[in-house]
């Protein structure tokens, strides 16, 4: 499966090395319309469709919209792509693309075609119709939801007409062939590889044979290389062995019941959130803050826990919910529970022959949760500090507080003094003034570009306040 | 004029026809381009090319050293590794700029991430890895970081101008209140979604030709050629268009542009240097930050009756552009203000950073940002709601600026500002927002109005001139090519406006051609807002020219029984009567002066107007805000293009709301080993406006009956003025923290507003209490 259908047309994947991304290799073969901004994953200018198993699990297909400086060009084995050059011609444009030239969505043009793409996704987002008819916060009368295009930048025309023109589209016509596409099976996801004289990517086809690959020195794994596609392009890193594991079934499993929610490691945050249709309050409130669209499209929880970051934004959620881990080796499946796997800065009790297979988080979560991200913006920007909270009260009196710290420590972190703070206490103002006065203890802020160490700490003292005035339990 | 029978068809440059094509709402004419990925950007032609070397460079990992040793023979054991430029392969000047103060591979580091020497490989890949093997000893120097620590240690460059009008000292003594304050803000990044590049190729003759994303193709025509020691005629620079530029593409891409031309001549072969956004953000200039310390006097009126103040920039390295920015910084203090007496000193701080350069406004932000905190922070004190301290100041007809240039049409400030403050609703909105905030004690929201006066023309007389080439072919079809770049502001499209205006042709009739030195020569940046005023008189020029000739061949035709002839029809009967079918323009703005010395003058044409209403939400937990609705009434002239100047606001706005509350420049001033390192040089910690950061309700206005005479079909300058109507959102802010606290404070408000910096006023506010 070394080819990949650009536009309706094959292209070999031959003879490209196994670290060039995606966009490098569609500019490359011409294809010059996805641009490189950031190479980060940051300004969306190299989004591009890729044709996806549609994330609510049916077996239809989803164009999704991808940041193409991010995924390397053989995780595109056998896949279906499309960019701006292959939804319209200038004499024939396509319904996003009319409206954003019309409009007056495009100045430089530099972002356009990537701002087309991300578009084009939502266009064709089949639940998009659903949506519909409900105008309102970030989505408009015909359920276009903007959230689909924060994560593209433009930086010349203030984003009015770009959101305008996102709500001028209509259903796609009767006809439309991507539209069509999506009613028949995505392209499977069949085992890969690609190898020059220093590195390999590999896609085992079963999860025996990727832990197999884990032995091999210097493998590295990837999902959906959202993080390492940036340590890739802007800090050079390179691996002998890149073992891809985003679309092994067992690491793809889904599962709601009344005392428990599994998900696989290799779902993207897309996906979880569809699936979740915001059962899970906690988790609905970190998926509009975490990253953007193109990023979630791509990016797994178990990527996001296993690179070990202490500002990952899943981490305090999935402390505050207790969650627990999975971790599969070829010796066997061991549960490990979130609060005792990381160990260091970027380090964990995972060891280098282990996957994270899956997340586990019991239920019925506490009703009171919150997450809080402080930030220069609200979307599409990587916390100072992050605060999951999740608690319990009952008569009057905090029965249960569980509370997640991201950006405050070398790791992600329980805030245990202020849980004992509040836990056995009645929920009064005075209570949480105390609690808050322990939380604005918790961890051991510093200064950096993003914050004061100052600022963070005023934050971890102000999240309970803010939590407590704005907070309904469910 | 290129002819003697010039037949005297000149109409007045301001002057609109009645089937004008200017005027009408188009939208970009590459837009179909654009949004189809078919625009070619410069990096986009690599791969049309064959067996292109890809550059790299070897940056310095020190703020400030002698180097001690280079050895690049380690990059030459790396596979792929084609040559290694260093000073020695210089044929020329060794320098980048224009003040040969920017060696183009230096012998001292100036700053962190200075780029020591270039890498040629048959791929990116190969020439990173050769810049890696590369090896390079420092003897490090004292690095000089922060502005504060250049005055200190009386670290500046260039002129230290000052702008004087009667006598500040005795104004101020005798004024009713006198404050003092300090106010430091930083720089901006241009983050234009394109960084730089260029692509260089060398002919059978040793013609150079660059492709390069450059504002001032001229400029890097003359950089390339003395870093090469040729003649200007063997190089031609072309910039088909920009992914934006905003100031940053206009003096820092020659250096760029000279590092591939000179890999091109040495290697026979194309060579492209584009940089990575990490390589763009450490490596080029930004916005100047300024550190301004002023003492004003008001009178029992609120009205200003004198300023003492002393701007210092921060420069970075080299002087660049500086000079200029810091001319324009002083001529804008005033902002819309009338200041009776003032004494503005300036000067450049030379710091180990970036070269600090052009950036949308050049200066003038800064300047009115002095005077737009200090009356947002002395209102309070004087007992005045803001709005009515800044109303009460305005600029009235007859008044002249500081360096004793009447303000032209400063009836207008008065009437953007009603205009706006009455579609804004501002009084019934100050009300409703009292009443709100009373609610609501863990959330405040603030409205502010804010006015932009800003000078057209470049505040050097030269540059105030422009050439175009129009080519009437003998099908009647029309091609124009003038001396402005295309960096998203809309220029070509206004510029075919005026072409199918000035001849009278459909606008399908006229092509533009790429913007190049060899077409049209000896351009001026396009900058200073003025690409369209210059161009398009320049166009108009080129287009009469021929029109004159045309009129005797019309007469002709006329008399020989076909008065209803065609354009086509005219066209090809002049051509057989042997008629010149194509003209070269030009157009120099009149009526400029400036002197230097003294900073007095009439350095600009005329002034941009306009004024914007922004109402903010604020969260008293975190300092987190959002802009909830922002009205704008601005000053365009009879607008040449007005979907295209909307977008110019729009886009203007959006910018310096980003310079004012997110974009938050840092630079390791710690004196460890990173020291002088630009810690936010990515996109993932460089944040500009998303989305989100969108004013929820965003109205627009063209100020109506706002034709401009001695201006290309009456029209005004729209790239840089908006900008500054920004400042409303930091005033709303500032509201905004006051209302956390007893009211009649003041606030000081830094800047980048970001949240933790609202977050600390807030605070402060409220400790009042």
């Amino acid at each position: 499966m070394n080819s990949v259908v650009v536009n309706g047309v094959a292209r070999s994947l031959a003879g490209v090395p196994p670290h060039t991304n995606a966009l490098d290799f569609l500019r490359a073969g011409g294809l010059t319309g996805a641009k490189e901004g950031c190479a980060e994953g940051e300004c969306g200018a190299c989004s591009v469709l890729v044709a996806r198993p549609a994330p609510d699990g049916s077996d239809t297909t989803e164009w999704t919209a991808v940041n193409a400086c991010l995924a390397p060009a053989a995780a595109l084995g056998g896949q279906e792509v499309v960019t701006a050059e292959g939804l319209g011609t200038p004499d024939a444009l396509h319904p996003v693309q009319r409206e954003l030239a019309v409009r007056g969505g495009s100045q430089c043009g530099y972002c356009t075609p990537g701002f087309v793409c991300s578009m084009a996704a939502e266009y064709y987002r089949a639940g998009r119709a659903d949506d519909a008819g409900t105008p309102g916060g970030h989505r408009g009368a015909n359920g276009f939801d903007l959230h689909a295009i924060g994560g593209n930048l433009c930086r010349c025309t203030g984003y009015r007409p770009i959101r305008d023109a996102a709500y001028a589209l209509d259903q796609p016509a009767a006809g439309d062939a991507l539209a069509a596409r999506r009613t028949a099976p995505p392209p499977a996801a069949a085992a890969a590889e690609l190898r020059d004289h220093e590195a390999a990517y590999l896609r085992p086809g079963t999860l025996a044979e990727a832990l197999a690959l884990l032995d091999e020195p210097g493998a590295v794994v990837v999902a959906g290389s959202t993080d390492w596609g940036v340590e890739v392009n802007l800090r050079g890193r390179r691996a002998t062995t890149m073992v891809a594991v985003d679309r092994l079934p067992e690491l793809r499993g889904f599962d709601l019941t009344a005392t428990e929610l599994r998900i696989g490691a290799a779902l993207t945050l897309t996906e979880i959130e569809r699936r979740l249709a915001g059962r899970v309050p906690l988790l609905a409130a970190l998926m509009p803050q975490f990253a953007s669209r193109l990023i979630r499209n791509s990016a797994t929880l178990g990527g996001n826990l296993g690179t070990g970051s202490p500002i990952g934004d899943s981490a305090p959620v999935l402390l505050a919910l207790e969650a627990s881990l999975v971790l599969v080796s070829a010796a066997g499946e061991r549960t490990v529970p979130l609060a005792g796997y990381f160990t260091g800065y970027r380090a964990s009790v995972r060891r280098p022959d282990e996957l994270i297979r899956e997340v586990v988080v019991p239920l019925p979560a506490s009703p009171l949760t919150a997450f809080h991200k402080i930030a220069k913006r609200p979307f599409d920007d990587i916390s100072s500090v992050a605060a999951g909270f999740a608690i319990d009260v009952a008569d009057g009196v905090v029965r249960r507080a569980r509370i997640g710290l991201g950006g405050v420590a070398a790791t992600p972190i329980r805030a245990l003094a202020t849980e004992a703070a509040l836990e056995g206490r009645p929920w009064t103002a005075d209570t949480v003034d105390e609690a808050a006065a322990a939380m604005a203890g918790e961890g051991t802020p510093i200064s950096d570009q993003r914050s004061s160490a100052d600022y963070r700490v005023a934050m971890l003292g102000q999240a309970l306040r803010k939590l407590y005035v704005e907070a309904v339990p469910a | 004029m290129t002819t003697t029978e010039s037949a005297p068809t000149t109409t007045p440059l301001s002057r609109r026809p009645d089937d004008a094509v200017v005027g009408a709402a188009l939208h970009h004419e590459a837009a179909a381009l654009h949004v189809t990925g078919q625009a070619l950007y410069t990096d986009d032609l690599v791969g049309r090319l064959p067996a292109v070397l890809h550059a790299h460079p070897v940056q310095a990992q020190v703020a400030h050293a002698r180097i001690a040793r280079l050895d690049v023979s380690p990059a030459h054991d790396v596979p792929g590794v084609v040559r290694v430029l260093t000073a020695a392969d210089v044929p020329g000047v060794n320098d980048a700029g224009v003040k040969h103060d920017e060696p183009l591979f230096p012998d001292e580091i100036m700053y962190h991430g200075h780029a020591v020497c270039w890498v040629l490989g048959e791929t990116l890949e190969a020439a990173r890895r050769g810049a890696a093997a590369v090896v390079v000893e420092y003897d490090e120097l004292p690095a000089v970081v922060t502005v504060e620590e250049a005055i200190a240690a009386e670290s500046f460059q260039g002129a230290r101008p000052t702008l004087r009008r009667g006598d500040a000292a005795n104004a101020l003594a005798d004024a009713e209140h006198v404050l003092t304050g300090t106010t430091a803000f930083a720089g901006q990044e241009h983050f234009y979604l394109e960084t730089h590049c260029s692509l260089a190729q060398v002919d059978e003759s040793g013609q150079v030709f660059v492709q390069a994303s450059t504002q001032h193709p001229t400029e890097t025509q003359e950089i390339v050629a003395h870093v090469l020691g040729v003649p200007s005629h063997a190089v031609t620079v072309q910039c088909l268009r920009m992914g934006g530029g905003f100031g940053g593409k206009e003096m820092q891409p020659h250096g760029l542009a000279a590092v591939a031309a000179l890999g091109a001549t040495l290697t026979g072969r194309p060579v492209r240097v584009r940089l990575t956004r990490a390589q763009d953000m450490s490596m080029t200039g930004k916005r100047h930050g300024f550190h301004a310390t002023w003492r004003v006097g008001f009178d029992r009126d609120g009205l200003l009756a004198g300023l003492e103040a002393t701007l210092t920039s921060d420069g970075g390295w080299s002087l660049d552009l500086s000079e200029p920015v810091l001319s324009r910084a002083l001529c804008h203090i005033d902002n819309a203000y009338w200041i009776p007496a003032l004494t503005v000193h300036g000067r450049i701080a030379r710091t180990n950073k970036t070269s600090q350069t052009a950036f949308r406004g050049f200066g003038g932000p800064q300047g009115m940002l002095v005077i737009e905190d200090i009356l947002g922070r002395c209102a309070p004190l004087l007992g005045l709601d803001p709005a009515e301290l800044r109303r009460r100041n305005l600029y009235r007809e007859g008044q002249t600026t500081p360096y004793g240039q009447p303000v032209r049409h400063a009836e207008r400030l008065a009437a953007v500002w009603d205009q706006v403050s009455a579609s804004a609703g501002l009084i019934a909105r100050r009300a409703e927002i009292d009443r709100w905030n009373a609610a609501h004690p863990r959330a405040k929201r603030g409205i502010a109005i804010t006015p932009v006066k800003f000078g057209i023309s470049f505040n050097f007389t030269t540059f105030n001139q422009a050439g175009a080439l129009v080519h009437v072919y003998k099908d009647g079809s029309v091609l124009i090519n003038h001396g402005g770049t295309e960096m998203g502001q809309g220029l070509h499209t206004k510029m075919l406006q005026v072409a199918a205006t000035a001849l009278g042709v459909p606008l399908a009739r006229v092509r533009l051609a790429p913007t190049r030195t060899d077409k049209v020569p000896n351009t001026s940046a396009t900058a200073a807002s003025a690409g369209a005023d210059l161009n398009g008189g320049a166009i108009k020029d080129a287009c009469e020219q021929i029109l004159g000739r045309l009129a005797p061949v019309r007469a002709s035709l006329r008399d020989g029984g076909a008065p209803d002839a065609s354009w086509e029809e005219l066209v090809a009967a002049a051509y057989h009567q042997r008629v010149q079918l194509w003209a070269a323009g030009f157009y120099k703005t009149e009526g400029l002066s400036w002197d230097a010395a003294t900073m007095t003058g009439s350095p600009f044409k005329y002034f941009a107007y306009g004024a914007a209403v922004a109402e903010v939400e604020v969260d008293g937990f975190t300092g987190a805000s959002t802009t909830r609705r922002v009205d704008i009434v601005h000053d365009v002239g009879d607008s040449l293009s007005p979907l295209v100047d909307v977008g110019q606001i729009e886009g203007g706005f959006v910018q310096g709301a980003g310079w004012l509350t997110l974009e938050d420049l840092r630079w390791d001033e710690s004196t460890g080993p990173g020291r002088g390192r630009l810690t936010t040089n990515a996109a993932s910690t460089y944040k500009i406006p998303s989305l989100s950061e969108m004013p929820e309700v965003f109205n627009v206005t063209l100020l109506e009956r706002a034709h401009e005479d001695g201006v290309v079909y009456g029209s005004k300058a729209v790239g840089e003025p908006p900008l500054m109507l920004a400042f409303s959102v930091r005033e709303a802010l500032r509201d905004a923290c006051a209302a956390f606290g007893p009211p009649g404070r003041p606030v000081e408000l830094a800047s980048p507003a970001t949240p933790e910096a609202v977050y600390w006023a807030l605070s402060a506010a409220r400790e009042a209490s």
